[in-house]
């Protein structure tokens, strides 16, 4: 039985009401012109009649991106959605994102990694449409499925393929595995376990860069942070608070729901009383909005608005992305509770084929050059394999480092020195 | 729960007042508040500015016999006793200058917690903090303790030096999520890459009657998280000095107050000074039994000492303050000088600070003792509301007395 919800789209003025707040934001989404166009199509599974669509008579004209772009292109030339630079950018992460994912699953199965690996293949037109856009020192928080995260914000293939052969040569030395995925340089704040753990953590980073302009002065816009999680969060309590802490200090923050339907063998719809996350927003007081996540080009338009909203001052924003993984949660779930019928239309929709199809069509790019693209890629991912096998596990001594940022933290010993100074801590043979 | 806090208050006697003149202070409500239960002794409010807590300066000039493991920067061996320089306080104002001086001098420190800001917090400790560093600086948060400490360590990770304030200890169980996997663990998981330099700080402890919930003893339930230091402060002087250090530290630093404290007064230095994290604190040299304990029991130690020295026994006493890891020095020091060790503690029977103690004595000195390790704690009970049955569940001078001397038999 289908089970996926009806994808009723609505464009960002009619569908929110932000409260109204003592001190005016910089964007008032009520008197922005701006709208963006929903979906492709609806699905035809059927609405639970339970669903409350309050907005249905306000629902805009459903159109394809590439069509209403089409009719466009006959009236005017340069009103495409993106430039030929962008779309190798956004073609390159997609597909890198996808050939490291792959490439995952098979060293798994080749026993060079182990333990939990959550794969992110069919959802990579959330992470490429959204992090594509921000800055360097902007910050990204993500879930157990951080991979791609990583990569998008910039981390090399080769710290990523170590880190999950468990080298020392791995972003996190080995220490943090497939679940935690820690950059300083790129400003990747993790990987995390636990469902939820992550949002308040992303809540803290916006809060200092908010903290940066106000308190210290040191920046005119905001670093925006952006919290990545799933529809199974969506009914943790973490991901509530957040919210209301978001909106109520106007954190620079940009909630991405990647709903992809399925909490491991629970379905969004079994889990959830109103299965709308973006309504969640407006009830916080901060705009909510749904987009398909499965096409890029949308993703990408509703992050600049989300993005630039939050740099300018203009507080947190609620992004529910439609989005499908196409393999199960994790490489140890044998994926037989989803029905066939769902997974081949969402199949039908890969975001790699539909950008693919947008460049072409639109003669941004030969067939040429993306096969090149695919092939560079190829040679990356192969590349950060062999790094990855070559590199050294870790040593015995980096055992005990990095359990406290201050080693003194450990104490004092019965002979009156610090533990740390004992020559045994460094080779990791110490008893803490 | 801001009811009960409020009545709280009006019952340990804070002033509502904006002065924080400590002559003023000295209401006699508090004193007969503060008298009416014997075993909290040494606390008294009789307005001559006598240092209460007599044991005190004798510690202090004990302290200046020990030798410190390792030399720290700000000396805290040797304060200020001699002169009658310094300044008197009490222990919640002691915590809030250290938290004003650190915040002076530094600011990325920041304060996060609920009622910290305009109420000044529900123990005092920030009163004034708001008005003088802003809204954004001392953060009143939403009642939402796992989603502010977990703000508050995302904020560490990226630049900044929270200081999380539980209202009660016991509302951090709450927090457990992110103290244990983020707070704790974060640094080890990034390979080193985020240091998370949070200071979570709030009071705990058995009270007057406040009930099982809030009445709990989060040391214990702690310990085990890695990546974690706990200090807890018993008097004044190490209260600002423990704050000052935990701020300062670059590792994730839980500093447990204790309700029945917060009215301590002591006189303690002008000068800046910080009291190490790793260290315990010598507060009676002895010959006889090593008693270690720690926050408020170590009042009712105090008080036993008094007793037992008029016995004719000579017990010493060692605040260890550092609950994680445990200073084995000074307390093996004193194991190897005394040979019998009596541990006094406010924590559960089980799987308390002070099991964890004991097994770490055992471990290391085990041939230095004459007789097995008695452990005093609190029974493994939900401390009840009637005065009378919460008097039984926690360690009194009494039982301390007796165990002493079945120890030195």
């Amino acid at each position: 039985m289908a089970s996926a919800f009806s994808a009723t789209k609505f464009t960002l003025l009619n569908s929110t009401t932000p409260r109204s707040h003592d001190n005016q934001p910089l964007y008032d989404p009520l008197k922005s012109t701006t709208s963006f166009l929903g979906s492709t199509r609806k699905l035809c599974f059927t609405s639970f009649p339970k669903l409350n669509i309050h907005n249905s008579q306000r629902r805009s004209p459903v159109v394809a991106v590439s069509e209403a772009v089409k009719e466009k292109k006959l009236k005017s030339t340069s009103n495409l959605l993106i430039t030929k630079e962008e779309g190798l950018v956004l073609y390159e992460d997609m597909v890198l994102g996808r050939a490291f994912e792959d490439m995952c699953a098979q060293m798994y199965y080749r026993g060079k990694m182990f333990g939990f690996v959550h794969l992110y293949n069919g959802q990579e037109a959330v992470s490429t449409g959204f992090i594509k856009l921000l800055k360097k020192e902007d910050y990204v928080v993500s879930t157990y499925r951080d991979h791609v995260h990583a990569l998008s914000k910039g981390v090399p293939a080769r710290a990523v393929m170590s880190e999950l052969f468990g080298k020392t040569t791995g972003c996190c030395r080995g220490q943090g595995g497939s679940m935690h995925m820690f950059s300083k340089e790129h400003n990747v704040l993790g990987g995390f376990a636990f469902i939820g753990e992550g949002i308040p953590v992303a809540t803290g980073a916006a809060f200092t860069s908010k903290y940066k302009r106000e308190v210290l002065k040191e920046a005119d816009s905001e670093d925006v942070t952006l919290a990545f999680f799933g529809d199974g969060t969506c009914n943790n309590g973490q991901f509530f608070e957040c919210l209301n802490m978001a909106a109520l200090w106007k954190l620079p923050i940009v909630f991405v729901v990647e709903n992809n339907l399925w909490a491991i063998g629970m379905s969004h719809l079994r889990a959830t009383s109103d299965p709308e996350i973006w309504k969640k927003g407006p009830a916080f007081g901060m705009p909510g909005v749904h987009v398909d996540g499965m096409d890029v080009l949308k993703v990408r338009e509703v992050a600049k608005e989300a993005i630039g909203r939050a740099r300018m001052g203009g507080g947190p924003t609620l992004v529910e992305c439609e989005t499908y993984r196409f393999r199960g949660h994790s490489l140890a779930d044998p994926d037989e509770l989803r029905d066939p019928a769902e997974k081949a239309h969402y199949a039908a929709r890969d975001p790699i084929t539909f950008l693919k199809k947008y460049i072409i069509e639109n003669e941004l790019a030969s067939e040429a050059e993306l096969k090149a693209i695919e092939k560079k890629i190829d040679e990356v991912v192969e590349d950060a394999v062999e790094f990855a096998d070559e590199s050294p596990l870790p040593p015995r001594s980096q055992l005990l480092e990095n359990v406290f940022a201050d080693p003194k933290g450990f104490g004092i010993g019965p002979d009156g020195r610090y533990r740390c100074e004992d020559p045994k801590f460094t080779q990791g043979t110490a008893h803490v | 729960m801001a009811t009960v806090f409020h009545g709280l208050g009006a019952a340990m006697g804070l002033t509502a007042s904006n002065s924080f003149d400590c002559k003023k202070l000295l209401l006699p409500s508090r004193r007969s508040f503060l008298e009416r239960k014997a075993s909290l002794l040494l606390v008294r409010s009789d307005g001559s500015g006598n240092l209460n807590v007599g044991s005190n300066s004798r510690a202090r000039r004990a302290e200046q016999l020990i030798t410190n493991a390792v030399a720290t920067k700000a000396d805290n061996s040797a304060p200020s006793t001699a002169s009658k320089s310094g300044h008197e306080l009490l222990l919640f104002e002691a915590l809030r200058e250290g938290l004003e001086e650190e915040m002076e001098r530094d600011p990325t420190v920041c304060v996060m917690g609920e009622d910290v800001g305009h109420y000044g917090g529900s123990y005092k400790v920030t009163k004034g903090l708001a008005t003088k560093y802003g809204d954004l600086r001392v953060l009143d948060t939403p009642i939402a303790e796992n989603s502010f400490t977990g703000m508050g360590i995302g904020a560490a990770m990226t630049g900044l030096r929270p200081v999380v304030e539980g209202m009660n200890m016991g509302f951090l169980l709450l927090a457990f999520n992110q103290i244990s996997n983020n707070c704790g663990m974060l640094h080890y998981t990034s390979g080193g890459q985020f240091k998370i330099p949070i200071v979570i700080r709030g009071p705990g402890g058995v009270g007057r009657q406040l009930g099982a919930e809030h009445s709990q003893r989060l040391e214990s339930y702690f310990q085990s998280i890695p990546g974690i230091q706990m200090v807890a402060c018993s008097t004044p002087y190490n209260a600002k000095g423990l704050m000052k250090a935990a701020i300062r530290s670059e590792n994730p630093v839980i500093l447990f107050e204790h309700v029945l404290l917060y009215n301590l007064k002591e006189r303690i230095p002008d000068e800046e000074y910080i009291c190490n994290l790793e260290e315990a604190e010598m507060v009676r040299p002895g010959e006889h039994v090593t008693i270690l304990t720690y926050s408020r029991m170590r009042y009712h130690v105090m008080q036993a000492a008094k007793t037992l020295v008029n016995k004719g026994y000579d017990p010493e006493v060692i605040d260890i303050r550092s609950l994680k890891p445990f200073d084995l020095y000074t307390i093996g020091n004193s194991v190897k000088k005394t040979h019998r060790v009596l541990i006094v503690e406010e924590c559960m029977r089980t799987g308390g600070i002070g099991a964890s103690l004991t097994a770490a004595i055992t471990e290391n000195f085990h041939d230095y003792l004459d007789a097995a390790i008695v452990c005093l704690s609190s029974q493994d009970v939900p401390t009840p509301y009637a005065g009378t049955l919460e008097e039984w569940t926690v360690v009194q001078p009494a039982q301390i007395v007796t165990a002493v001397e079945q120890l030195c038999q």
